[in-house]
């Protein structure tokens, strides 16, 4: 039996910093908190990795490009840079997409690319890219296209603005680009951003076509990550809801074209999507709440917080009768599954929203979660919204566009009056409030942002959990130490995690992670002192 | 469909490449120092390359890949990296004590234009380098050439830095590797071992990216070549290239540094390229071919006559890097196919004329393309066009092989969705054993899946 989890995390803490010189370890013990559960604690995120430390995180291009836009099938998005941005981006995030017939343009299997040499650094590329756009067009005939930049576009002075806006002109099709460079910000988080903007400027809002349906909503940050999407419209469906847009998994450009015409927006990712969520809020007058499907508790709760803002008594009978229906084969799978995971431990260290969310899942399955962190979550993903108006914006972020939203003269329209609202607040219901992870963890959890690869291995060793959370980056490492790694970011290559069957899928692939009969065998028969005991024994 | 977009109709491009044959210069740099024991690289650039580098040969290896970054911000960017790449060898020094540290660039650094040598030089001044501890660099710039060119440059860099002429000649031959797989290097290392040539292997993957599961993570596995491995290369007698495009800048750098001679030679990947290899290896170190090649040489030849019939004339698509698609198409000759359709991303000069010499008598048909917009789109388009009964290349072909029902051997980087490539060469005629079956096993499943019923044959 693991008997490690008792490790002090102090301990933990105060012994892992001494390695590190005294500037990066005076820095990193700010990114270290050990949770107290009441009050939550101040964590430093947010801020600029430290050279030379082995981080997880990725750049602004792979947040805009790579998450928010990547899963949009009905748009060519074309990356302006040397070939290598565009290639490690192409399929390698899981974001599946089903056109509703043969003909329904896909673009999802294609990376494109200006594929940038020598002489476009020196000349300038601009000239490369709108030639690329119209092959592009002309190939391919898109209603849409994307420009993305890369680290050097910015540093040469290409404008990707100036050129879509031309070639928009030219091509008479949707055209907007994104400056997007690496470089920008700390970390993918940026590239969510810019990413939000751009599709909000140019994108949401275009078609002013009424949409049918009852309880219209849109679905925010959900991208569709082996099938969680397509379980989530099922459950809708089932129950009754109209799933206007989902930013961005499954998704169109011609869907978040209507996005407008919703009547609530649901946020999944809070990190990658909470700036549409304002900006939509502020302009059509759609109120949002967050929302979790991951974990079958939590979906069910979720479905309610729907019910309950339509205030619809159908609505709300429904709901009951599919959750019941739902629990009923949940609660089965469950049941046989949880002996073997009661009592085990986990860690998660991802992105910017599941390390949060699936802690659900793995309460659901018994396990504890004794370490979380993200790799780019800004301090309201750890400690919640209330702390957002004590947020400094560091220098290494202060460029990244904030645009200025009003609200629509012609098309924006309250939801619910002021009474209403404060009606379904007294009722529980939270508006444009994320309370974060640290709130929902355990006093004593260590809490660990932009957690550096030496951290990890240090925690693995000295906790021991029963599964560790990450990436592809860090799979094999923690695997090569005898410990499954269960990566939440591809769910190594499974799926779909998220609502009622996404859970049992969960429940049945930890439970083969901790069964598996593979990790007993690392040491040879010869390797075991206690082999060659038993013989002297004889 | 999953490409419903392609058709073949071939306009002609000028800008635009669609579904790449190559990748950018750094991944290359990364994978080449992880053949040098002790060696954590290090990416001198914004964090989303290296993370995007790591990645890819995570998932195409199923190993850890250890690698750090100078995690440019928009401040370094335009004001230079090097308090970064400072503060980084500070670090990793200090977290990770590495032997050596393996610089690369990126797009992002080269633009700007910093001085790799020059900051490097300051670390070393400001006492930031551990005394006995190693920082050398290669430029890598992602606009120009691929990731072939990265590995290239960082071979060459580990020649410049490394190799050493002392008094001594000593008596073993270098053989600089060509970019392929640890187990490739591994083969090479058993051949030489078997014909009793002592040889010094660079960069050599083996043992670091095919690594045991032992229970611990080594952060520097077992395997690499060691620093005075590399220092010694100077005083060997010869030195063998394996594949031009990655190994013959190294190959002269060498000859120039220390005065050794060298022979550029193919990828030993196929029965005439791995002849030429064990020739040049026997006449540079001065020893005799065993029998026990001749006899697996033997066995190759044997199994490829007793099943003639599955590849006599079956034309092949196939894309990948110029150093493998020249050795691979003259081996498809050889076994009679017909490789109709050749492409790669990566800039050959002489890959026009090294294909014509192979090509132009068996195949005058065959289309190839090296380059810019030589990418796996038009290779479909050209599918499209007239099919093949084969298709040869890296994961990606996978959804070509689907939407045209091909035969697909997975051969090249990267494989995202197989293992194996890690595990069992492709070079030497164990290799060309391995290719033969792989090629067999898809093109024959795909008879016994798709002929009639009554037409199932128990004995092929």
């Amino acid at each position: 039996m693991k008997t490690k989890v008792t490790m002090d995390p102090e301990r933990w803490k105060a012994e892992v910093l001494t390695k590190y010189p005294s500037k990066v370890a005076k820095k990193r013990a700010k990114s270290i908190v050990v949770n107290e559960g009441d009050e939550v604690k101040q964590i430093q995120a947010n801020i600029r990795t430290i050279p030379g430390i082995i981080t997880q995180r990725g750049c602004t291009y792979a947040g805009c490009k790579g998450v928010v836009l990547g899963p949009t099938r009905d748009i060519i998005n074309l990356v302006h840079g040397p070939i290598g941005c565009s290639f490690y981006a192409w399929l390698t995030r899981r974001n599946q997409t089903l056109p509703p017939t043969e003909d329904s343009p896909n673009f999802m299997m294609y990376s494109f690319s200006t594929d940038m040499q020598d002489s476009n650094i020196v000349f300038g590329g601009e000239t490369k890219l709108k030639q690329a756009i119209r092959e592009a067009f002309e190939i391919f005939k898109p209603k849409n296209i994307g420009i993305f930049s890369t680290c050097p576009v910015g540093l040469i002075g290409d404008d990707v603005h100036a050129v879509a806006r031309e070639m928009k002109a030219e091509l008479g099709i949707n055209i907007f680009g994104f400056s997007c460079e690496g470089y920008k910000g700390v970390s993918q988080s940026a590239g969510h951003h810019i990413a939000n903007n751009q599709i909000f400027k140019h994108v949401v809002g275009l078609n002013d076509t009424p949409v049918e349906g009852k309880f219209k909503v849109n679905l925010l940050g959900e991208y569709n990550i082996g099938g969680d999407a397509f379980e989530l419209e099922r459950i809708f469906e089932k129950v009754g809801i109209t799933l206007i847009s989902t930013f961005s998994g499954n998704s169109t450009i011609d869907s978040f074209e209507l996005a407008h015409h919703a009547d609530l927006n649901m946020i999944m990712c809070h990190r990658s999507i909470n700036y549409l969520a304002e900006m939509m809020e502020t302009k059509f007058g759609i109120p949002w709440i967050k929302v979790n499907f991951i974990g079958a508790d939590a979906t069910a709760k979720s479905l309610r917080k729907i019910a309950q803002y339509f205030g619809d008594a159908g609505l709300a009978a429904k709901v009951e009768e599919v959750i019941a229906e739902e629990m009923a084969l949940v609660a089965k799978e469950l049941e046989s599954i949880k002996a073997r995971t009661q009592d085990k431990t986990a860690m998660m260290f991802v992105g910017g929203s599941r390390a949060h969310h699936y802690q659900e899942l793995f309460n659901e399955l018994g396990m504890k979660t004794l370490s979380a962190g993200y790799e780019f979550g800004h301090r309201d993903d750890y400690e919640g919204r209330r702390v957002i108006p004590t947020i400094q914006v560091d220098a290494d972020s202060r460029n990244i566009e904030e645009i200025h939203v009003e609200a629509d003269p012609t098309r924006y329209k309250p939801r619910k009056t002021e009474a209403e609202l404060k009606a379904l607040e007294e009722q529980g219901l939270k508006f444009s409030e994320y309370e974060g992870m640290m709130t929902e963890m355990e006093k004593g959890a260590l809490v660990i942002d932009d957690i550096s690869h030496y951290e990890m291995e240090k925690l693995v060793e000295m906790y021991e959990p029963d599964v560790f959370c990450a990436g592809i980056k860090e799979k094999y490492c923690v695997q090569k130490m005898g410990i499954p790694l269960k990566q939440l970011h591809s769910y190594d290559y499974g799926g779909p995690y998220a609502g009622f069957e996404g859970a049992v899928n969960f429940y049945k692939d930890i439970d083969m992670i901790v069964s598996t009969s593979i990790w007993k065998m690392v040491k040879a028969p010869w390797q075991k002192e206690s082999v060659i005991e038993a013989e002297y024994a004889l | 469909m999953l490409l419903r977009h392609t058709t073949d109709k071939i306009i002609d491009r000028e800008a635009l490449t669609v579904n790449p044959a190559k990748t950018c210069q750094p991944v290359g740099a990364m994978y080449a120092v992880l053949g040098i024991h002790g060696c954590l690289p290090h990416s001198h650039g914004s964090q989303g390359c290296c993370s995007y580098h790591r990645s890819a040969l995570t998932r195409h290896y199923k190993e850890p890949v250890m690698a750090a970054t100078s995690s440019f911000t928009e401040g370094s960017s335009v004001f230079g990296g090097q308090a970064n790449l400072v503060q980084a060898i500070d670090t990793m020094f200090a977290v990770y004590n590495p032997d050596v540290v393996a610089v690369h660039s990126t797009c992002l650094s080269e633009t700007i234009g910093d001085d790799l040598t020059q900051i490097i030089a300051k670390a070393k001044e400001e006492g930031h380098v551990p005394a006995g501890k190693y920082v050398f660099h290669a430029n890598t710039p992602s606009y120009v050439g691929s990731h072939v060119t990265g590995y290239a440059n960082m071979v060459t860099a580990m020649v410049k830095s490394f190799s050493m002429k002392s008094a001594t000649k000593k008596n073993q031959v270098n053989i600089i590797s060509g970019w392929v797989e640890p187990s490739d290097m591994r083969e090479i290392k058993r051949i030489a071992s078997e014909m009793m040539a002592k040889i010094v292997l660079f960069p050599d993957t083996s043992d670091v990216l095919d690594a045991p599961m032992t229970g611990k993570h080594e952060f520097y596995p077992k395997g690499g070549v060691t620093v005075p491995e590399l220092i010694s290369t100077g005083d060997s007698k010869f030195t063998i290239g394996l594949g031009p495009l990655c190994t013959l800048d190294a190959c002269i750098k060498l000859e120039n540094q220390c005065k050794v001679k060298f022979e550029s030679l193919e990828l030993p990947i196929g029965i005439q390229a791995t002849d030429a290899f064990i020739t040049a290896l026997s006449r540079a170190a001065g020893v005799q071919v065993p029998d026990s090649l001749t006899e697996d040489r033997g066995r190759l030849i044997d199994v490829i006559a007793d099943m003639q019939k599955y590849l006599y004339g079956k034309r092949v698509a196939l894309f990948g890097d110029p150093d493998t698609l020249v050795p691979l198409t003259e081996f498809l000759i050889a076994l009679d196919m017909k490789p109709v359709y050749i492409v790669t991303g990566t800039p050959d000069k002489t890959f026009d004329a090294r294909m014509s010499s192979i090509l132009s008598a068996k195949v005058p048909e065959a289309k190839f393309k090296a380059g810019e917009r030589a990418d796996i789109f038009l290779l479909h388009q050209w599918i499209k066009q007239q099919g093949v009964d084969l298709l040869i290349g890296n994961t990606y072909g996978k959804y070509v092989a689907r939407d045209e029902n091909i035969p697909f051997v997975r051969l090249g980087f990267p494989i995202l969705d197989r293992v194996g490539h890690s595990y069992f060469p492709m070079v030497g005629y164990a290799g060309a054993m391995n290719l033969v079956t792989k090629i067999l096993d898809v093109i024959m499943d795909k008879i016994d899946r798709e002929v009639p019923e009554e037409k199932v044959e128990l004995v092929m």
